[in-house]
């Protein structure tokens, strides 16, 4: 019998394929680049939500990378786990931001309540989602920012002047998916840069770089032939919260409206 | 530890980087200013509309104003993580940024402020100056006296009738420039959380005006009460040792009596205002029950519903408009309307801010703010209860010191 998950893989392989063809067809045509950027870079990250299985490399790696404190409960990048029940309850959960794994079927439910366990019967759907920095188009967390520490790139990407953030902590209260936090040891605003420093050397970033199933995956949207270009202008794919109008750059396949 | 864990309690699922990052000290910073600008209007009635049962406390007033003015970006510097870097908001203001105006808005008020000042209290300095002047052998405070009260004058030696009345058109012009400025400085301070879209119980148009209204309740009511206990002060000197060019305390009480029954009935009708204003937000959230509705319900009417309605309405709204309308005011019933109002007030703006991060952006979990109140560290001493009592008595000690300069009994009125 044909499992959920195995269903769901074939059925995302039959639609690549299609897509492909699709893509191979419209190599032709003639593509407008994305007016973002203006270096001919536009930096955009795409999240593949079937292939990710909660293993935490990716927090692992980042906060290695990034010098985010290894032990702190703050991290640029996390992974989420979300639950629904036949009954329709959400059950979610992001322990430590999952850098050690979803190990166990204990979904943590914060100060004062138990762990849950939810039995395998009882569970219509279970899934992790991948969280970073959105590097959004509209960027909130830029336009409140008081001093200008905070600012986007040419290639789209939102980044922290450490020697100039006077720590109001706007930026954090700004923006709408919380990946900003005050670094422990900076005490200024800390954020997710897609490795930046990564991207200048040729390299990808480290969570990229970590994921053993290629969950994580990062392209240029100016470049027509980026296969993350591909992926986004011809699949179908979503982002988070776009009520709020920000432009998020991060794209996502197979992303659940349970997904908070 | 990361900032905000230590007095962050996380409940079911929030994202890991949520903490309560905006404390105590931003309940104090809007409540601060909102003093600043409540006390400035009040002053303003006198000035500008010529209200003249207000005289008494208008004077009053813009000296506490000025008081107030220097205790109000307190809170924000000891907010900071970088706080030796808050000049940085002068340097390269980001003027999309709903903070970056406070330095040019704020400057503009204080100037505004220190002017009007200047023009009510220069027949003061004059005729201190040339006092001290006459006095042969001058100590050295008094000669300290002597060199203040001369640069105070800056010079306008001038104090003939034609040249008073100048000063009080000036007054007037200047009451009626600062009640929009006023009202833009704590207006603002309203649009700083009413414009943060990511935040569901922040983001109303209606939080700038909201923040004026309860601002110029708070004004009143924290100059009432000053006032109080000022003639309180004042009779209590006056039984001690009677001096026969002094006001008998008779007078004194019916002076009083008169000024804190005309200035409770402005503070009832701008309290009217306020509540109405909560309340259509209240009422307008809950009707169109927005994505966010679930979860801001369930923080309103469950998870701070003593916060908000027992301590905000109940006690600090219900109960002083009971006291003030009740027919028959007395001086000690005001005295407690006022306390409540301002107690009100305060609550009113940390029911903003910290219920506005008492739920998660997942919208699926809650923080709760544990207030430091036995410090640990530096942290927790500037955004505990210390710090916030300390930025509470601020205004009063600098209070002490200004009126050394700007006397707001005795002398001056002795002179006018």
């Amino acid at each position: 019998m044909l499992s959920r998950r195995n269903f769901l893989k074939y059925s995302l392989a039959g639609a690549a394929g299609l897509s492909l063809t699709k893509a191979v067809g419209a190599k032709t045509e003639e593509k407008k680049p994305v007016e973002v950027g203006k270096g001919g870079v536009r930096w955009a990250f795409l999240v593949d939500t079937y292939k990710c299985v909660g293993c935490g490399l990716c927090v692992k790696a980042c906060k290695n990378e990034n010098e985010v404190p290894y032990d702190e409960n703050v991290t640029r990048t996390w992974v989420e786990r979300y639950v629904v029940t036949k009954d329709g309850e959400v059950v979610a959960d992001s322990p430590k931001g999952a850098r050690d794994g979803f190990t166990t079927p204990k979904i943590d439910m914060g100060h004062g309540h138990e762990p849950r366990i939810i039995k395998p019967e009882e569970i219509s759907k279970a899934f992790f989602v991948p969280k970073l920095c959105n590097q959004c188009e509209n960027p909130p967390c830029v336009q409140v920012c008081p001093v200008g520490a905070t600012y986007q790139t040419k290639e789209g990407i939102v980044l922290v002047d450490r020697t100039w953030c006077i720590g109001c902590g706007y930026c954090i209260m700004a923006c709408p998916y919380g990946v900003r936090f005050f670094h422990p040891k900076y005490h200024t605003a800390e954020k997710c840069t897609f490795c930046i420093h990564r991207l200048h050397a040729g390299l990808k970033p480290a969570c990229v770089e970590a994921c053993p199933f290629g969950a994580r995956r990062i392209g240029n949207l100016l470049d027509p032939s980026d296969p993350i270009t591909r992926i986004v202008q011809d699949e179908r794919v979503s982002v988070l919260k776009e009520e709020y109008g920000t432009k998020p750059q991060v794209y996502y396949i197979g992303l659940s409206k349970e997904v908070k | 530890m990361v900032h905000g864990e230590a007095w962050t309690i996380k409940e079911l699922f929030t994202y890991p980087n949520e903490y309560i990052y905006w404390s105590v000290q931003i309940v104090m910073y809007p409540f601060m200013t909102g003093l600043v600008a409540g006390a400035f209007v009040l002053s303003s009635l006198y000035h500008v509309f010529g209200i003249k049962e207000l005289k008494d406390i208008a004077r009053f007033a813009l000296v506490f104003s000025f008081a107030l003015l220097f205790a109000a970006p307190m809170p924000i510097v000891l907010h900071l993580q970088h706080p030796f870097r808050g000049i940085n908001v002068f340097m390269t203001p980001h003027f999309t940024s709903a903070i970056a105006a406070f330095g040019i808005v704020f400057f503009t008020y204080g100037a505004i402020v220190a002017s009007e000042l200047w023009f009510l209290y220069r027949k003061h300095f004059v005729i201190k100056a040339q006092a001290l002047r006459e006095m042969r052998d001058r100590t050295f405070f008094e000669q300290l006296q002597y060199l203040l009260y001369c640069s105070l004058t800056l010079g306008a030696n001038d104090i003939s009738e034609e040249a008073l009345h100048r000063d009080e058109k000036a007054i007037r012009i200047l009451a009626g420039v600062g009640i929009p400025v006023a009202c833009f400085l704590h207006g603002y301070a309203g649009f700083i959380f009413g414009s943060v879209k990511a935040n569901a119980l922040w983001m109303t148009p209606l939080m700038p005006v909201i923040f004026i209204m309860s601002a110029v309740v708070s004004g009143i009511a924290l100059c009432m009460l000053t006032y109080i206990v000022v003639m309180e002060f004042r009779k209590l000197m006056i039984k001690r040792a009677s001096k026969p060019w002094q006001m008998s305390l008779e007078e004194v009480k019916g002076v009083e009596m008169h000024v804190i029954k005309m200035t409770s009935k402005y503070l009832v009708l701008f309290l009217v205002l306020a509540i109405t204003l909560e309340l259509l937000d209240l009422i307008f959230r809950g009707y169109t029950a927005v994505k966010s509705w679930d979860v801001l319900r369930s923080v309103i009417y469950e998870r701070d519903f003593y916060d908000i309605f027992i301590m905000q309405y109940g006690l600090g709204n219900l109960v002083p408009l009971i006291l003030f309308l009740v027919p028959g005011l007395t001086t000690r019933r005001t005295l407690i309307g006022v306390l409540l109002v301002l107690f009100g007030v305060f609550m009113m703006r940390w029911n903003v801010v910290i219920g506005g991060q008492a739920f998660s952006l997942t919208f699926a979990g809650y923080m709760h703010y544990v207030l430091p109140i036995i410090p640990h560290d530096w942290e927790t001493t500037k955004e505990g209860l210390v710090g916030a009592v300390g930025i509470l008595v601020l205004p009063f000690v600098l209070f002490y010191f200004i009126a050394k300069v700007f006397p707001v009994f005795g002398e001056a009125r002795q002179e006018h």
